[in-house]
Order: C-alpha cells, then sequence, then structure tokens
C-alpha cells in the first residue's frame, strides 16, 4: 500500500492550489468594490474641500452674480423646489393610478401588454431625449414656452416609469386573501383598492417616489434642453398674494433656473473662483440626493422587516 | 314596503357600478399617458427630422466626415459626433463591464451578508449622484490627476469623461447582474460542490453562465446609459465636433451637441434648431437597438428552473 500516499498529496496540493484561487478572487471583489468607494471618497472630498468654504448662509440667500464670491443659489434653489413641485404632481398621480391599473385592473390582452413593454421601454430612453419631446411639445407645440410648468412636466413624463414601476411592486406583495376578505364583506373593486391596497402599499409606493424625485431634482440635460436660462437674478412671482383670490398661478410661466443648471454653468466657466461655487452648489445636491435616496432605501429596509403578513 | 326597499338598493347598486366603471376609465387612462409619451417622442422626432431631412440629404447625414451646421460652411455629417459618443462609450464600458461583473459575482457567491448589507445600498446610493456632479469630477479631478502622468492632454477630452462615465455605471452593471446570478437556484451551486468544485470555479462555469441572460441584459442596459449619457460628457469632453478615435482628444458626443445648441439661441424652425431632433432621433435608435437586443437576449437565453 504505497502506491496511494503519493497521489494523495498531489490531490491535496491541488485542492490547495484551488483554495488560493478562492481566496485570490474573494480579494479581487473586495478590491473592486473599493475602487467604488475611492472614487466616490474622492468625489465627495474634492466637493467638501472645494466647496464648503463657500457655504454660508448668504450663499443660499443671494442670486447668481459676475463676481464669485457674491453669487449665491437663491434662484436655483426656489427655481429646483417649484419644478420639482410640479413634477410631483404630474408623476405621482399619473404613476399610481396607472400602476394599481396594470396591477388590479387589467385584463390580459393585447393593450395591457402594450402599456407594460411601454413601460419598460420609457424606462431606457435617454432622458435627453425626454427634454426634445419636451422642447417640441410643450414649448413649441402647446406653448408653455421655457417655463416652470414645462419643465416639471418633462421630469414628471422622465421618472413616471421609476413610479409606476414601484406602485406595481408594492400592490404585488399584498397577498390575495386581503383582497378576498374585503370582496367577501362586499367591498367593490374601488373600495378595496382604496381602503386596503393603496394604505398597504403606501411605503413602497413613497419609496419609489423618493428614488424618481431624488433624479429628478439633478437631472440637467432635458431641463437644459428646454431651454432653460442659466443666469437668473430673480425669483418666480409668490403663489400667494394678498389681494383675492389669494392664489397665482402666475410662478408656472417663469423662466426659472435650477440647482444642477446652476452648477453646470460655473462648472464651464474658466475662472477657478466659480469652480468653488459650482463645488458649494454641487455638495448642497449631492448632499439632498442621497439624503433622499436613504431615507427611501431606510424605507424599505423597515418595510422588510416590520411586515409579516 | 318592501318593493321601494329593493328598488332602493338597486339603484344604489347602479350608481355604485356606474362610479366603479368612471373611476376604472380613469385608471385607464393614466396608464395610456405612458404610450402617448412614447408617441410623442416619435412623432416629434419623426417630424422635426423630416424637415431636417428635406434639406439635408441622408447619403450626406451618414458619409459626410464634418458637422458644423452652425457655421456659415455648414456640413452635416453624424459621423464626428458618433465617434465621440462611441469612443467615450468604449472607455466607459472598458471600466464598467469588467469591474461590475466582478462586483457582482464577489457580492453574489463570496461575500459574506454584512458586507453585502453595507455594499447594496452604497452602490444604490453612488447610482443616485447626479450626473453634473460626475461631470465636475471628470473635469476638476479626473482631468488633473490624469495630467499629472501625462501632462499632453488637453483639459477636454474623452478620456476622463469615460473613465467617471465608467464609475457612474457600474452599480448598474452590478445591481443587475447580481440579481440574476441570485436568481440561479440553490441546488445548481450544490451540485457543484457537490462535485467537489471550489466557489471560483462554480462561481465562473455554473453560476455565471446559467445567469447569461440576466448579465447580458445588465450589459446592454450599462451600453445604452453610457450611450445616451449628457451632462458628463458636455462638462468634461469639450462641445468641439471631432472625427477621431483617439480618447485623448475633446470631441462632442450626439448629447454633448445638443445641450450645446440648446445654450444658444437658435430660433425655433431654423436649421440648426432642426439638427438636434435629428441627432436625437439618431441617439433614440441606438438606444432602442440595444434596448430590442436586450430583450431578444433575455428572451432567446432564459432558463427556466
Amino acid at each position: 500500500m504505497s502506491e496511494p500516499q503519493p497521489r494523495l498529496d498531489e490531490i491535496r496540493r491541488l485542492i490547495a492550489a484551488h483554495k488560493r484561487w478562492d481566496l485570490f478572487f474573494a480579494l479581487l471583489g473586495l478590491l473592486a468594490l473599493m475602487i467604488g468607494v475611492l472614487a466616490f471618497v474622492a468625489l465627495f472630498g474634492q466637493m467638501v474641500v472645494d466647496g464648503l468654504p463657500r457655504l454660508s448662509p448668504d450663499f443660499f440667500t443671494s442670486f447668481p452674480s459676475r463676481k464669485p464670491e457674491q453669487a449665491g443659489i437663491l434662484s436655483a434653489w426656489v427655481g429646483s423646489t417649484l419644478v420639482m413641485l410640479v413634477t410631483a404632481a404630474t408623476a405621482v398621480p399619473l404613476g399610481v393610478g396607472a400602476g394599481i391599473y396594470l396591477e388590479e385592473y387589467a385584463p390580459k390582452n393585447w393593450m395591457t401588454d402594450l402599456i407594460e413593454i411601454n413601460v419598460t421601454n420609457l424606462a431606457g430612453v435617454p432622458s435627453i431625449v425626454y427634454g426634445l419631446l419636451a422642447l417640441g411639445l410643450f414649448v413649441y407645440g402647446f406653448g408653455l414656452g421655457q417655463s416652470i410648468a414645462t419643465a416639471g412636466l418633462t421630469l414628471g413624463l422622465l421618472i413616471l416609469p421609476v413610479v409606476i414601476v414601484a406602485t406595481r411592486e408594492a400592490i404585488r406583495s399584498i397577498p390575495a386573501a386581503i383582497r378576498e376578505g374585503s370582496y367577501a364583506l362586499g367591498a367593490t373593486k374601488w373600495q378595496t383598492t382604496s381602503h386596503h391596497i393603496l394604505p398597504y402599499s403606501l411605503p413602497g409606493i413613497m419609496t419609489g417616489v423618493i428614488i424618481g424625485m431624488a433624479r429628478a431634482i439633478g437631472e440637467t440635460a432635458p431641463v437644459i434642453t428646454i431651454g432653460a436660462l442659466t443666469f437668473i437674478a430673480f425669483v418666480p412671482p409668490a403663489p400667494v398674494k394678498a389681494e383675492a383670490p389669494f392664489v397665482s398661478f402666475e410662478w408656472l410661466f417663469s423662466p426659472f433656473t435650477v440647482m444642477p443648471i446652476q452648477m453646470f454653468n460655473w462648472t464651464s466657466r474658466p475662472e477657478a473662483a466659480f469652480h468653488h461655487n459650482a463645488a458649494a452648489a454641487g455638495l448642497v445636491l449631492v448632499v439632498m440626493t442621497l439624503s433622499m435616496n436613504a431615507i427611501a432605501i431606510f424605507i424599505r429596509y423597515r418595510l422588510r422587516k416590520k411586515i409579516k403578513w | 314596503m318592501p318593493d321601494t326597499f329593493v328598488s332602493d338598493r338597486l339603484a344604489r347598486r347602479k350608481s355604485r357600478h356606474v362610479r366603479e366603471r368612471i373611476i376604472e376609465f380613469i385608471l385607464l387612462l393614466a396608464a395610456c399617458v405612458s404610450v402617448a409619451t412614447t408617441i410623442g417622442i416619435v412623432l416629434i422626432l419623426l417630424k422635426e427630422s423630416f424637415v431636417f431631412f428635406q434639406h439635408v440629404s441622408l447619403w450626406d447625414f451618414l458619409t459626410d466626415t464634418q458637422w458644423t451646421p452652425l457655421f456659415s460652411d455648414a456640413h452635416y455629417g453624424i459621423l464626428p459626433l458618433l465617434s465621440g459618443t462611441l469612443v467615450s462609450s468604449a472607455v466607459a464600458l472598458l471600466v464598467a463591464i469588467p469591474l461590475g461583473t466582478i462586483i457582482a459575482i464577489y457580492l453574489s457567491e463570496f461575500a459574506p451578508f454584512s458586507v453585502r448589507e453595507v455594499a447594496k445600498p452604497f452602490l444604490e446610493m453612488l447610482s443616485g449622484v447626479p450626473t453634473i456632479v460626475y461631470g465636475y469630477f471628470a473635469l476638476l479631478f479626473v482631468t488633473p490627476l490624469i495630467q499629472m502622468i501625462y501632462p499632453e492632454l488637453p483639459g477636454f477630452n474623452l478620456l476622463s469623461a469615460g473613465l467617471v462615465m465608467g464609475i457612474m455605471i457600474i452599480p448598474y452593471v452590478s445591481s443587475l447582474s447580481e440579481d440574476a446570478m441570485r436568481a440561479v437556484p440553490m441546488s445548481l451551486r450544490e451540485g457543484s460542490y457537490a462535485m467537489g468544485a471550489t466557489r471560483v470555479q462554480t462561481a465562473l462555469r455554473v453560476v455565471t453562465p446559467a445567469a447569461f441572460s440576466g448579465i447580458a441584459a445588465a450589459y446592454i442596459l450599462g451600453i445604452s446609459r453610457a450611450v445616451g449619457e449628457t451632462m458628463i460628457l458636455a462638462v468634461a469632453a469639450g462641445m468641439q465636433a471631432n472625427l477621431t478615435w483617439n480618447p485623448l482628444e475633446p470631441a462632442a458626443t450626439i448629447t454633448a451637441y445638443i445641450v450645446q445648441v440648446a445654450l444658444g439661441d437658435l430660433p425655433h424652425g431654423s436649421i440648426g434648431y432642426q439638427t438636434i431632433f435629428a441627432a436625437g432621433l439618431t441617439l433614440a435608435l441606438i438606444t432602442l437597438s440595444f434596448n430590442v437586443l436586450g430583450h431578444v437576449l433575455r428572451k432567446r437565453f432564459r432558463q427556466a428552473y
């Protein structure tokens, strides 16, 4: 029995060699992940180093200016806020409605298939193409001009697929027993939907809406394409007035700028002083989008932990 | 009076029925908005491009090697914009596909639970950073960094824009690929381990081929993101159309050209205005064909377990 001994050694060596590959690949994976982390740290660090000194209360309350040290983002953040209002008012009802229709109402026919394929495809359309749609349709076709309404509608359409998909996933995770219980008590379809399906799917829908809004707030290309101005030294008219009827929708049709466009404008100037402004604006933008994403991830995380049907 | 009682209830049931139908119709309308959006995009792009192609022949558009629609000596050849788009996308994919795939395999097959719990949300956040911020990073951090090693690099170049775009695309590639790998049933892995395969062998020869359709779809999504990306290129790669295959040069992409025109003040209906729709149509056709290809790949190679 002297034959098997060397062969066993050989096998052990072979196994050890293969296990080394395991370790090597695990390290490689960690390294790849580290490259991503490193890039993010560099990006964020660069923003902080360049931009943090410029972040003062004045930066939020002054208009853009030819003098970099006096320039601020007042018109930009006001514009972004107003555009986001219109975006939410467009995307939330349409997206949630479409999601409910596709999950609860839609019959299995060619039209439903068409809508589904269409939603998937729209998610893959580059954002700048939405800008071209808005330029041809909203700006010149409907005569809305280069206004807050145009930008809000455009971004609303852009994030529509995100909201629809999130709504559908949230609704799909509700067990059929809930619906059956409601129907058994004589509720109609809409009563079942509005009293049971919608409340239960709300956290999931919220996650999708927040992620969509975070994306919309950082979108630059479609807003530039509709012809938003890069230098705006005024804020849109206030939505509340002293005399009747007290509310005014004039702001909807006002020219505007948004945070990412302001940042783009400062980035593309040659003077380094403006680059610091760009970094400061970028810092505000990154903190805003990241915290929105973090909230969305947190809601989803709690959702997964808490709900046990 | 049992009669009125019954008819009362019937009337209520009828009104309830009508209301239900109205609500269903409103929801259907909401669902149709997305179809209307697609139709709107197709119609607008075709309509304005149609006017454009009455001025410029399709042959010139596809073969002319100069793109100077805003100069007095106007040339309308899409090739320079196309080359910029292809070169920057190629650089981005050379970064995103290897790194994204390795990260996906690592997270799906190797990483302990705690690492995955932290890494997944982190990657998601990375994809949430606005692209204009990536543009700033490419122009004012990556380009100076490369210039330290290679001083002849111009301030605007396709290389750093492409590299940063690649980092931006990593999360798209890795998260979709990982989903595909995790959908591979455990029994396949168990079978592989039972035959004495190691983790690497199982990951590369069993799980990856089984998840091929999903991974291919992730790559295709990455490609179509890279082709449609705008702000990183508009900021860091310059806006001068330039027929080149060298990533060290500055060059405009299709998307950057659209931004350049939109920033200017072209009158509605001029030929310059229509060029951006022709450029947009080209872009939409490229991304559409990639999306269709992804769909076909997924259909053809999908394995049912």
